[in-house]
C-alpha cells in the first residue's frame, strides 16, 4: 500500500492511468502465478532454485517439439508438462530420499536443467534462440488460452492476470481450507511432530516439488504464446525473484507459516516497483537496490514475528 | 498379525508386555523384559538415560518392533507397523518436545493429521466444527480458550502438554504413554499437568508414565517398574515402596 502510494505520487505520469495498471498488473501476474507454486514449497520447509530454468527448458522444449519435430503445439505442451512435473518429481524425490537441503540439491537442478537446455538446443538448431512458432498448427488456440488479451476500457489486459487470480484462489483454498493445507503448514513447521501424527510428508514435498514445476511450466508456455518461440535464458532469476514475493508477502523462510494472499500483496508489490520506477523516471537500476532493500526487511519482520511464538520448552 | 480394533477395549485395558528383546546391532537395549499395566491405573516406568526406557516406549507406540517375546492387550497378541496404527488401536503417546506445533494455531493443533472435514465434492476442512470440539474438550481439562486462533505457542508449557493429552483421548486413547510430561515445566505449571493426569485414572485410561522425578512419580503412581541397562531389576506396587526406596535402586 505505501509502496503504492509512493509511487502514486512520484510517478505522476502514467502510473496511475489504466495503462499504467495494467503494466504492473502483467509483470505482476507472471511473478505471482510462480510464487504460489513456490510459496506453498516454502511453507512445507523447501525451496526449489530449479524453476527459473524449468522456464527455459520448457518453452525451449515446446518450441523444438513444435518447429524441429513438427508436432501441434498442444501435444508438444503437454509432453514438455510431463517431462517438467518429472523434473519436478526428481527434485523432491531427491531431496526427501536424502534428506539435504532442498537448497543444494534445486542449486544443483538449477544449473543441470539450464546447461542441457542450451547445450541441446545448440546441438539440434546451432542457435540459442528460436521464433516463428506462430505458423505452426495449434498456436492459435495455445495463443487464445495462454496470451490473449481482455478490453477494458480500451486497454488489453493480458489473460494471464486473471489466471493468477485463478491461481491464488485456488492456492488460497488448499491452504486455508482443505486437510492437506493443515498438512503443508505443519510439515514445514516440524516434520518430526507431523511425522509422529501421521501425516506424510514425504508425499506432500514432492507433490509440491511437482507443482512449482508444473508453474514453471505454465509461465513457460505463456512466454512462448507472447514472445513466438523460445530463448535458452527465458526464466532466469525468476527463482529468487519469485521467493522475494513470497517472502515480501509474510513467508517463512524455515516454513511452517505463510498466505497465498500475502504471497498475492508480494508480487504486486513486485510489478508496481518494477513498473513505477519506469514511471517515475528514476533509473531502473535502482529497482534492484529497493528489491533488496524489501526483501532484508521482509526477513526481519517475518523472522521476529516467529520469535514471538516459539517459546522454548 | 492381528490388527486391533478399538472394540477390542472394554471395561479393562490391560496391556502386558512378555519377555521382550530388542538388540540394536551389538548393543542390546531390551533383555528379557516383561511388564503389565492396567487401566484406572498410572503406570511409572523410571530408569536413567540410556537404560531403555525410550526403547520400550516406541516398542509399545508401534515406533518399531521387539525381536523377540509377545505385545498383549486384553490377551490378545498385537503388533503395530507405525505409530499411526498403534494410536488407530488406542494406544497413543505424547512426547515431551513434539507434543504440539507452536507456530500452528490451536485448533489446527488439536486436529492435526485428523482433520474434519465438510460433506460435499472439496471436503472442506470443517474449521467451525474444530474450533467448537477444541474448546469444549480443553474445558474437560480445565483450560479456558476464547481463540482457538491463536498460535499454539502462546500457550503455557503446562497447557500444550493438556493439550496433546486431551487430543490422544479425543481420539479414542485408552493407553496413553506420557514422556516425561513436566521436565520442563515449572512447579506451578507442573502441578496443573499433575492434576489432569490424576483425572485420567477415574476415566479408565491406563497410563504409562515416563520419568526422571523420583518424587513426583512417586506420589502420582500405582506402579513403578525400574529398568537398568536394559534389564527390568524391580517391580513394586505403591504400598510395597517408598520415595527413598526408589532412590536407592536408582542410586540417587
Amino acid at each position: 500500500m505505501f509502496v503504492w502510494l509512493f509511487f502514486a505520487i512520484f510517478a505522476h505520469n502514467g502510473f496511475l492511468s489504466i495503462y499504467g495498471v495494467k503494466s504492473y498488473l502483467q509483470v505482476s501476474s507472471e511473478i505471482g502465478i510462480l510464487a504460489v507454486g513456490v510459496a506453498l514449497l516454502m511453507i512445507a520447509g523447501e525451496f526449489d532454485l530449479s524453476i527459473g530454468s524449468l522456464i527455459g527448458f520448457s518453452s525451449m522444449s515446446i518450441t523444438l517439439l513444435t518447429i524441429e519435430a513438427n508436432m501441434p503445439m498442444p501435444l508438444a505442451s503437454v509432453l514438455t508438462l510431463i517431462m517438467t512435473i518429472f523434473i519436478g518429481y526428481c527434485n523432491g524425490l531427491t531431496v526427501v530420499k536424502s534428506g539435504l537441503p532442498s537448497f543444494i540439491i534445486t542449486l544443483g537442478s538449477l544449473f543441470i536443467v539450464r546447461g542441457l537446455t542450451i547445450a541441446v538446443t545448440k546441438l539440434i538448431t546451432g542457435r540459442t534462440q528460436i521464433s516463428g512458432i506462430d505458423e505452426s498448427s495449434g498456436y492459435d488456440f495455445m495463443h487464445s488460452i495462454f496470451s490473449s488479451s481482455v478490453k477494458i476500457a480500451d486497454v488489453n489486459f493480458p489473460v494471464s492476470i486473471f489466471w493468477w487470480i485463478l491461481f491464488v484462489f485456488l492456492g488460497y483454498f488448499m491452504l486455508n481450507q482443505t486437510q492437506i493445507g493443515n498438512w503443508i503448514f505443519a510439515t514445514g513447521a516440524s516434520k518430526e511432530s507431523s511425522k509422529l501424527m501421521g501425516i506424510p510428508i514425504r508425499k506432500i514435498k514432492v507433490s509440491l516439488f511437482m507443482l512449482t514445476a508444473f508453474c514453471a511450466w505454465f509461465i513457460a508456455v505463456i512466454q512462448v504464446t507472447t514472445f513466438n518461440g523460445a530463448d535458452v535464458l527465458r526464466g532466469e532469476q525468476k527463482e529468487f525473484i519469485s521467493i522475494i514475493a513470497a517472502v515480501i508477502g509474510g513467508t517463512l523462510l524455515t516454513g511452517g507459516y505463510g498466505s497465498i494472499i500475502g504471497v498475492m500483496i508480494g508480487a504486486l508489490i513486485f510489478g508496481i516497483v518494477k513498473q513505477g520506477i519506469i514511471f517515475a523516471g528514476i533509473d531502473a537500476d535502482w529497482f534492484q537496490v529497493f528489491m533488496g532493500v524489501m526483501l532484508v526487511s521482509a526477513v526481519l519482520v517475518n523472522g521476529s514475528f516467529k520469535k514471538k511464538y516459539i517459546h522454548e520448552f | 498379525m492381528a490388527v486391533l480394533k478399538k472394540s477390542t477395549f472394554m471395561n479393562s485395558n490391560r496391556l502386558d508386555l512378555h519377555n521382550i528383546y530388542k538388540n540394536f546391532g551389538n548393543v542390546k537395549a531390551l533383555k528379557n523384559v516383561s511388564m503389565s499395566t492396567n487401566s484406572g491405573q498410572i503406570n511409572c516406568i523410571l530408569g536413567d538415560n540410556g537404560a531403555g526406557k525410550s526403547t520400550l516406549v516406541n516398542i509399545i507406540s508401534g515406533v518399531f518392533q521387539q525381536d523377540e517375546g509377545d505385545y498383549k492387550i486384553n490377551d490378545e497378541i498385537v503388533s503395530f507397523s507405525s505409530p499411526m496404527e498403534a494410536m488407530n488401536a488406542g494406544i497413543s503417546t505424547v512426547y515431551q518436545n513434539l507434543a504440539i506445533i507452536p507456530i500452528m494455531n490451536i485448533y489446527r493443533n488439536f486436529f492435526l493429521g485428523q482433520e474434519p472435514t465438510k460433506k460435499g465434492f472439496f471436503k472442506t476442512f470443517d474449521k467451525e466444527f474444530a474450533t467448537r470440539t477444541t474448546i469444549e474438550q480443553l474445558e474437560k481439562f480445565d483450560i479456558k480458550i476464547e481463540n482457538p486462533k491463536r498460535a499454539a505457542g502462546t500457550l503455557s508449557g503446562g497447557e500444550r502438554q493438556i493439550l496433546a493429552i486431551a487430543r490422544a483421548l479425543y481420539f479414542g486413547a485408552k493407553i496413553l504413554i506420557l514422556d516425561e510430561p513436566t521436565s520442563a515445566l515449572g512447579v506451578k505449571e507442573s502441578n496443573k499437568v499433575v492434576n489432569q493426569i490424576i483425572s485420567l485414572k477415574n476415566q479408565n485410561i491406563n497410563v504409562i508414565l515416563i520419568s526422571h522425578n523420583i518424587e513426583q512419580a512417586y506420589m502420582l503412581s500405582d506402579k513403578f517398574f525400574i529398568i537398568k541397562n536394559g534389564d527390568m531389576i524391580d517391580q513394586f506396587e505403591k504400598n510395597q515402596t517408598s520415595v527413598n526406596d526408589l532412590r536407592k535402586i536408582l542410586g540417587k
